[in-house]
């Protein structure tokens, strides 16, 4: 499957009226899983999520695509 | 400062109690000449409740404070005849833009779809809304007390006593029924110790209103991190008048007076404009927000609407919206229980469907502040990479979030809806708010909107008004003087003869939006949200319907 770079966040069993209410689900979700960690919790948090997430995915040839889209401008920025 | 606008004074006069000293009970008082107060006022008078309204000041809203209007609440204006002046005086506008540093990263548009009266938004200074909500309330019958302030109330067991404090001295009212829209620092709460939880956001903002010739576009723009205002984040939107409305992030720390001084306000402006153009100051403020609500929005006979019962952020625009929505969903339930043809239960569904508008507001717009003000490094870089992503991928822009501007619920956990039994696709369930379309009326181009509220209707879709049935017509009929009247509303493809009311659907839009075959019946609440659908029109829907709509079915 080629990597997915239109809005693709939704919950099973909810209904949504907004477009923009399951990408807001999934930001505060995240804020969330940081709250009250300091910088260096949140940087191993970061990183084992990366990892587990990448478990999930499992086909390289996406992650390879998705690691290029992340890093482009890193040393611009 | 306000050289676009002159405040009128209302007049005072002496209540007649003063002289009298007879203490008079009255069927509904309202406390607040706020948006929200007035809204309720007059919509009030329109279901023919005599209404007396208190308001301890003598003019509109001192400031713009209140500027966007939703679609939601233009509706719900049009409903009150007073929809007009606002959107023509006000600016509309649909396009948002949102900046990341340097650059646009992306823009969106509030109104995808095309076919309803009303835009996405309209801007209008706050005192503007007002003085055409008065006018419209004197003219509905609204009995206006200027300078009464209400100093003590004590509820009773089948009225309210208050006690109002005027230029002359103080005086006794009773109220069988009591509206509370006293705002957020309501004194009438506070007097009668009733709670409001939640919390502050350490955070202070700065607003300009400035008067200038410039070519912004009717559009709001959103920088987060722009370099005339560096980390932190600036809104700017256009008023009538020629008047902008700039929103600058402050941070915590900042000093609130020192910040209004208009030697430190400019010099932003300046900076944000970038050239030398003329501008005036028409109002600065300074402010800090809470985002909180009571727990139940009825108290006996003392009913709340507005920022005294939820308080929200301001990103999203859902705090005046929300309160307009209070009063559209409350008036027609309290005329029901004041005529006794409804239990007090629905006055609860009240504060039900309303708590659970608050607590969606209170959600967005939360949602809205941690975004706009990060607290911690890495919710800070979240927030930056998904701005940076927005540039180019479709996924991030859907994230950013410079406030989800206000929308009205869907009440779909509503004791008052008839759930489907049906299959239909779209969003036009029970308890939705009811969408517009262009329709013919007489032949002439006319808003479904327009046709609906006020009332329950039963809206029976079809293709040619003839195939409506002689039976069907008369017992329609018969339940529009029904002791809870339902008034028929018929929507075809195309015209033809009928004795109920009919609107022609040519474009096809109503049928669509509302996934209508022939022969499909919607029942509409007098607030415009949908109570029931079925396939096939049929009055003992209706009927058993309306019992469900108006809270007149035995406790479970």
């Amino acid at each position: 499957m080629p990597l997915i770079l239109e809005p693709n966040f939704r919950e099973q069993g909810k209904r949504y009226f907004r477009d923009f209410s399951p990408g807001d689900d999934f930001y505060q979700l995240l804020v969330d899983t940081h709250r009250d960690l300091t910088d260096e919790q949140s940087a191993m948090v970061n990183a084992k999520l990366i990892l587990i997430l990448s478990n999930h995915v499992g086909d390289i040839a996406v992650l390879r695509e998705a690691m290029a889209l992340a890093r482009a401008d890193a040393e611009t920025n | 400062m306000h050289s676009t606008y002159n405040y009128k004074k209302f007049p005072y006069s002496p209540p007649p109690e003063l002289k009298s000293g007879a203490t008079q009970r009255h069927p509904l008082i309202v406390i607040g000449c706020g948006p929200v107060g007035l809204a309720a006022a007059i919509d009030a008078r329109q279901h023919g409740i005599p209404v007396l309204l208190l308001d301890d000041d003598d003019t509109v809203s001192v400031g713009s404070r209140g500027l966007c209007y939703a679609k939601r609440t233009l509706e719900v204006l049009d409903r009150l005849g007073c929809g007009d002046p606002v959107a023509a005086k006000g600016v509309s506008w649909d396009v948002g833009r949102t900046f990341f540093r340097d650059d646009e990263v992306f823009n969106f548009n509030l109104r995808p779809q095309t076919g309803s009266k009303r835009p996405g938004m309209v801007n209008l200074q706050q005192y503007y809304l007002e003085d055409y909500m008065v006018q419209r309330a004197l003219e509905a019958g609204v009995n206006f007390r200027w300078k009464n302030k209400v100093v003590a109330v004590t509820p009773q067991h089948d009225h309210v006593q208050l006690q109002v404090e005027t230029p002359d001295g103080v005086y006794v009212l009773e109220a069988d029924w009591l509206i509370v829209c006293d705002g957020a620092r309501s004194p009438v709460r506070t007097m009668l110790g009733l709670d409001i939880d939640g919390k502050v956001f350490m955070d202070r903002f700065l607003i300009a209103d400035v008067l200038m010739k410039a070519d912004f576009p009717a559009e709001r723009w959103f920088w987060f991190d722009p370099p005339f205002h560096p980390n932190q984040s600036v809104l700017l939107h256009r008023e009538a008048d020629d008047v902008y409305r700039i929103d600058f992030q402050l941070g915590w720390d900042a000093d609130p007076e020192e910040e209004k001084k208009p030697e430190n306000v400019i010099p932003r402006i300046k900076a944000m404009l970038g050239d030398d153009r003329e501008f005036s100051l028409e109002w600065v403020s300074v402010y800090t927000f809470q985002c909180r609500r009571m727990n139940e929005f009825r108290h006996g006979r003392c009913l709340f609407a507005g920022d005294v019962a939820h308080q929200v952020s301001p990103f999203g625009a859902r705090g005046a919206n929300s309160g307009i929505q209070d009063a559209d969903n409350l008036i027609w339930k309290l005329k029901l229980v004041m005529d006794d043809k409804a239990p007090l239960r629905l006055l609860d569904s009240y504060s039900d469907e309303r708590g659970f508008g608050a607590d969606e507001n209170i959600l967005n717009s939360t949602r809205s502040t941690d975004f706009i003000t990060p607290k911690g490094k890495v919710s800070q870089t979240f927030r930056n990479a998904v701005l940076e992503l927005s540039r180019t991928l479709p996924f991030a822009r859907k994230l950013v979030n410079s406030g989800r501007l206000s929308v009205p619920s869907y009440l779909t956990d509503s004791v008052l809806n008839t759930p489907d039994s049906e299959a239909f696709d779209g969003d036009m369930v029970p308890g939705a708010p009811m969408e517009d379309a262009p329709v013919l009326l007489d032949g002439q181009p006319a808003w479904l909107m327009d046709q609906l509220g006020g009332r329950f209707q039963a809206l029976v879709f079809c293709d040619d008004p003839a195939s409506v049935s002689e039976t069907m017509q008369r017992q329609l009929l018969a339940l529009a003087a029904a002791e809870v009247p339902v008034e028929p509303l018929i929507i075809a493809r195309k015209t033809g003869k009928c004795q109920l009311k009919l609107v022609v659907d040519q474009e096809g839009l109503a049928f669509s939006r509302y996934d209508a075959r022939p022969n499909t019946l919607y029942l509409a609440r007098p607030d415009q949200h949908v109570a029931a659908r079925w396939r096939e029109a049929k009055v003992s829907h209706i009927v058993a319907a309306v019992t469900r709509a108006t809270a007149n079915f035995s406790e479970e």
